[in-house]
């Protein structure tokens, strides 16, 4: 289906949404914000900030969250997708964006593309893979699909789903065991590499081969071409960070990088590729629990400081719930009012028939969005929005942490007023009189509080079509990639070393057996986005609605035929969705996307089992039964 | 740290008689454009490898027995250039009534102030003169294929193969007068390996190939680009952060490029990018 924009704000009334004024909105909104806190506290209001709306958005709206309403309950979608990236990359480097840039994939001579089908989810980082490919540089994909990623690539490791730690440990072990490792770096800009070293001792090329189903031979030849090679890049996507341990399959990729010196080079280094247009900007900008804008740590009492000077407002000195707890704490009943900002969790969440009881046990839901999504007509107040990208000025920050110019070039339908607007208005019934005139304000608000952005102005970004932090003057640039520092020979420039990881498999929470014997995994298609909101309104000849892909032998043995309708069970819920037959999945292994969750609530089927460190859920790896369907008559 | 490109010497050249002083390895038409001059082009495309293919960039080349294309020629020191001589001039006339006798250049970008300039009379090969005059191919919602208005330039081969898209959905078929850019046995495109990323249309430089919404527009008699804006943003799908150019007409969007000089995107776009804007 096809979704209408949202042309005109909506309230509950005797239990259904209608139509009402921006006033009357606005009012009821604020009312009820105002409502929870009095009786609960600052922290029973939570924030879902957008990760596909601007930075000044992001900017402002976690001003509100921590200035008006007084928490750090501030979090965004980037919580199902890539939090772990940003978690692990900053244990270890003390900065969670991806460290090198496109450019570098193409100057590189080994390429490794762990869980990550690129090629299909993220086409254009593709085409600068494919230079490096024509460039002369090794691809390695590392996947349990064969993935359009893999296809172009010079070995295809096809790994069991949820074993990415041994297979990272089996190639560390093979390189240090072949005395690859870089013993200089090691030894000066790491720390803890004996433990690491004793720790991935049992992992050797057999046990591996066992445990993830890649043959010795392939695990030894990425290892050597890895450790071997002058540049090379680790890339991963959502099959590193869409498990319950995922902050470690993070921490596994990125002590490979330590092993052998590929990182803080031009060349060198890794990237983890980004599902949404502005999921790096929305955790720069602080509209996550734990940080402040330019990912500065609120429990640090001078950055504190600076932001209660700089904002007039007292910080607490504390973390905030992250998007699981935040849910966990509405089941509970802590958090009692939401204000969700072009967030979709009923339909995004795993396991989205809890996210719904949890939502719906809110005193006080509103929802601002584009569209009157699953969750939006759940709220009590429905705020409608500009589409961020086309309706509204600001900055988006990509994968590669470069920040560009988002240009304003239509109106938006019906009253749908911009984000920032309608925060402001809300913080002025709040008793907070914010008024911004325009993006560019709030981008120097912004630039003023957060050092990496300093030196960024509009003219700038225009100028250099995008900028990538950390930019801390006005007239002076960094180099493309992070961490530079790790090289230098004096110990006072080269700072706080990178720690190694130590690390425990743990296999996938949902356990395969006779009862659920296949191994569900997800992911994305060229053509569709996420829950299909988007991506519905535009007419691809690719698409062909939500599927079960099957391979061969497993549709067999099923006695299952292609376009044969099938119920698809696991320990959680149950969907009826035709068969699609797949040759790239290896027996065992079947695959749906979440595109089209109102054909099929692929979510229903995935586990909650979640990443402690990150809040991140196991979307890659569910139990799950196929069976026929019996005609009844 | 970040290896720079090794030093290029500066060479120059002289064109029309004007002495410009370009870098090491440019074009006859880089060094034409650095003085100034203002070179037909077809065939070329700033992000793509030169095809020699249209030969309208032709200039004389002093020493030279042919007259050379500009657009892929290197410069050479000492060069003498000649852009707007009696034989370049007779070579693009000619050339662009060929073209304009066979092709359909009415959506081609300059043709026809460039058929004024050079005098061209497409018409004199009389009303019997073969043309590539066929039915536009409208087999998707997203892009039409009317090779009618097709020059045989070859860039949509190349953006879809391997100087950027590496899908190799297209090729050229057949010989001759007779050869056409075709999908493999001649398939609708949904039976192709298209993955519409529009790349091709990208690089179209005559509008054989369109946006489904720029073809029907036209045809109904709407189109009108006095009327549209170009704003350049960011696209709302993955974070790889490409950069659109919307163009919009009354509050519509209808066309989405990509600045060809933009360091993420190369000009180049996804499906989602190119054609997913239906939702605002």
């Amino acid at each position: 289906m096809s979704y209408d924009r949202l042309t005109h704000p909506l309230v509950r009334e005797n239990g259904v949404l209608r139509r009402a004024t921006w006033e009357e909105a606005l009012d009821r909104a604020a009312e009820g914000f105002r409502r929870n806190v009095a009786e609960h506290g600052p922290d029973s209001f939570a924030m879902l900030s957008c990760a596909r709306s601007t930075n000044e958005m992001n900017y402002v709206g976690q001003k509100f969250a921590r200035v008006v309403m007084g928490t750090n309950n501030v979090d965004s979608c980037n919580r199902t997708c890539h939090a772990p990236s940003v978690a692990g990359l900053s244990a270890v480097f003390g900065s969670g964006g991806g460290t090198s840039s496109y450019q570098e994939v193409e100057d590189t001579d080994v390429i490794v593309m762990w869980g990550s089908a690129a090629r299909n989810a993220h086409p254009i980082f593709f085409q600068h893979v494919l230079k490096g490919i024509h460039n002369g540089a090794r691809m390695f994909a590392v996947d349990p699909r064969r993935t359009g990623t893999a296809q172009w690539a010079d070995l295809w490791l096809g790994l069991n789903v949820g074993t990415d730690i041994p297979l990272a440990h089996a190639v560390a072990r093979e390189i240090i065991h072949a005395g690859l490792h870089n013993e200089a770096f090691i030894e000066r800009a790491t720390t803890g590499f004996e433990e690491f070293r004793e720790s991935v001792e049992p992992w050797t090329l057999g046990v591996a081969e066992q445990v993830t189903g890649v043959p010795a031979d392939a695990i030894r030849e990425l290892a050597h071409a890895y450790a071997r090679a002058d540049r090379a890049q680790l890339c991963w996507t959502l099959g590193i960070t869409e498990h319950h341990n995922a902050t470690d399959n993070v921490r596994a990729l990125i002590n490979l990088s330590l092993l052998t010196g590929h990182v803080g080079r031009y060349g060198s280094g890794l990237s983890p590729l980004r599902g949404q247009n502005n999921v790096q900007g929305g955790g720069d900008m602080g509209a996550i629990p734990n940080r402040l804008p330019g990912f500065q740590d609120i429990l640090d009492p001078g950055i504190r400081t600076a932001f209660e000077q700089a904002w007039g407002a007292p910080i607490q000195p504390r973390y905030g719930y992250n998007l699981t707890q935040m849910l966990e704490a509405m089941g509970e009943g802590h958090v009692t009012t939401c204000y969700l900002i072009g967030e979709n969790p009923v339909q995004s969440e795993a396991d989205s028939l809890a996210c719904v009881k949890r939502l719906s046990m809110l005193d006080h839901l509103v929802v601002q969005d584009i569209f009157l999504t699953k969750t939006a007509q759940m709220a009590d107040v429905v705020l409608p929005a500009s589409a961020a990208w086309c309706e509204a000025d600001g900055t988006f920050t990509n994968s590669e942490r470069r920040v560009q110019r988002v240009r304003k070039a239509l109106d938006p339908p019906g009253e749908a007023r911009d984000d920032i607007e309608i925060l402001c208005e809300l913080a002025r019934r709040l008793g907070h009189d914010w008024h911004y005139d325009g993006a560019e304000q709030v981008w120097d608000e912004l630039r003023s509080v957060s050092p990496v952005h300093r030196g960024m102005t509009y003219p700038r970004l225009d100028e250099h079509q995008g900028i990538q932090w950390p930019c801390f003057t006005e007239d002076t640039l960094e180099p493309p990639y992070l961490h530079a520092r790790l090289w230098e020979t004096d110990p006072v420039k080269r700072g706080e070393p990178a720690p190694f990881a130590l690390l425990r498999h743990s296999p996938p929470v949902d356990l395969l057996d006779e009862e659920y014997p296949l191994r569900l995994t997800t992911g994305r298609r060229l053509d569709s986005y996420n829950t299909g909101v988007q991506s519905s309104g535009f007419a691809s000849p690719l698409r062909r609605g939500e599927t079960i892909e099957l391979c061969p032998e497993d549709a067999e043995r099923l006695g299952v035929v292609a376009g044969e309708e099938v119920r698809i069970s696991s320990r959680r819920g149950s969907v009826i969705a035709p068969v699609y037959i797949d040759p790239a999945l290896r027996p065992g292994l079947v695959f749906m996307t979440f595109h089209f969750p109102d054909e099929v609530d692929t979510n229903a089927l995935t586990i909650e089992a979640t990443c402690p460190i990150a809040g991140t859920a196991e979307f890659k790896a569910a139990a799950v039964r196929v069976e026929k369907l019996v005609k009844v008559g | 740290m970040i290896p720079l490109q090794p030093p290029r010497r500066l060479v120059d050249v002289e064109v029309d008689g004007e002495s410009v002083r370009v870098p090491e390895g440019s074009t006859i038409l880089d060094a034409c454009t650095a003085a100034g001059k203002d070179v037909p082009t077809l065939c070329y495309g700033d992000t793509l490898t030169p095809k020699n293919a249209c030969r309208v960039c032709v200039v004389e080349v002093e020493g030279s027995r042919t007259l050379a294309p500009a657009c892929s020629r290197k410069v050479e020191p000492g060069m003498t250039v000649g852009t707007d001589t009696e034989r370049a001039r007779h070579s693009r006339k000619v050339v662009l009534e060929l073209l304009g006798s066979s092709v359909d250049l009415s959506t081609t970008p300059r043709a026809a102030e460039w058929i004024e300039e050079y005098g061209a009379e497409p018409g004199r090969f009389g009303a019997d003169a073969a043309t590539v005059e066929q039915p536009a191919k409208v087999d998707n919602e997203l892009y039409v294929r009317d090779y009618a208005k097709c020059i045989l330039c070859y860039k949509c081969v190349d953006a879809c193969g391997d100087q950027w898209q590496n899908t190799f959905a297209i090729g050229v078929a057949g010989r001759g007068f007779d050869a056409t850019i075709s999908t493999e046995f001649d398939a609708p495109l949904t039976d192709s390996a298209c993955v519409y990323c529009g790349n091709c249309v990208e690089v179209c430089p005559t509008g054989a190939l369109s946006f489904k919404t720029e073809f029907d527009m036209r045809a109904a008699g709407t189109w009108d680009e006095s009327r549209q804006t170009e704003t350049t943003t960011i696209c709302s799908y993955c974070g790889v952060g490409c950069n659109l150019t919307l163009h919009v007409q009354d509050n519509k969007i209808v066309k989405v490029t990509s600045p060809h000089d933009n360091p993420v995107t190369h000009g180049n776009l996804c499906v989602k990018g190119r054609f997913g804007f239906g939702y605002v």
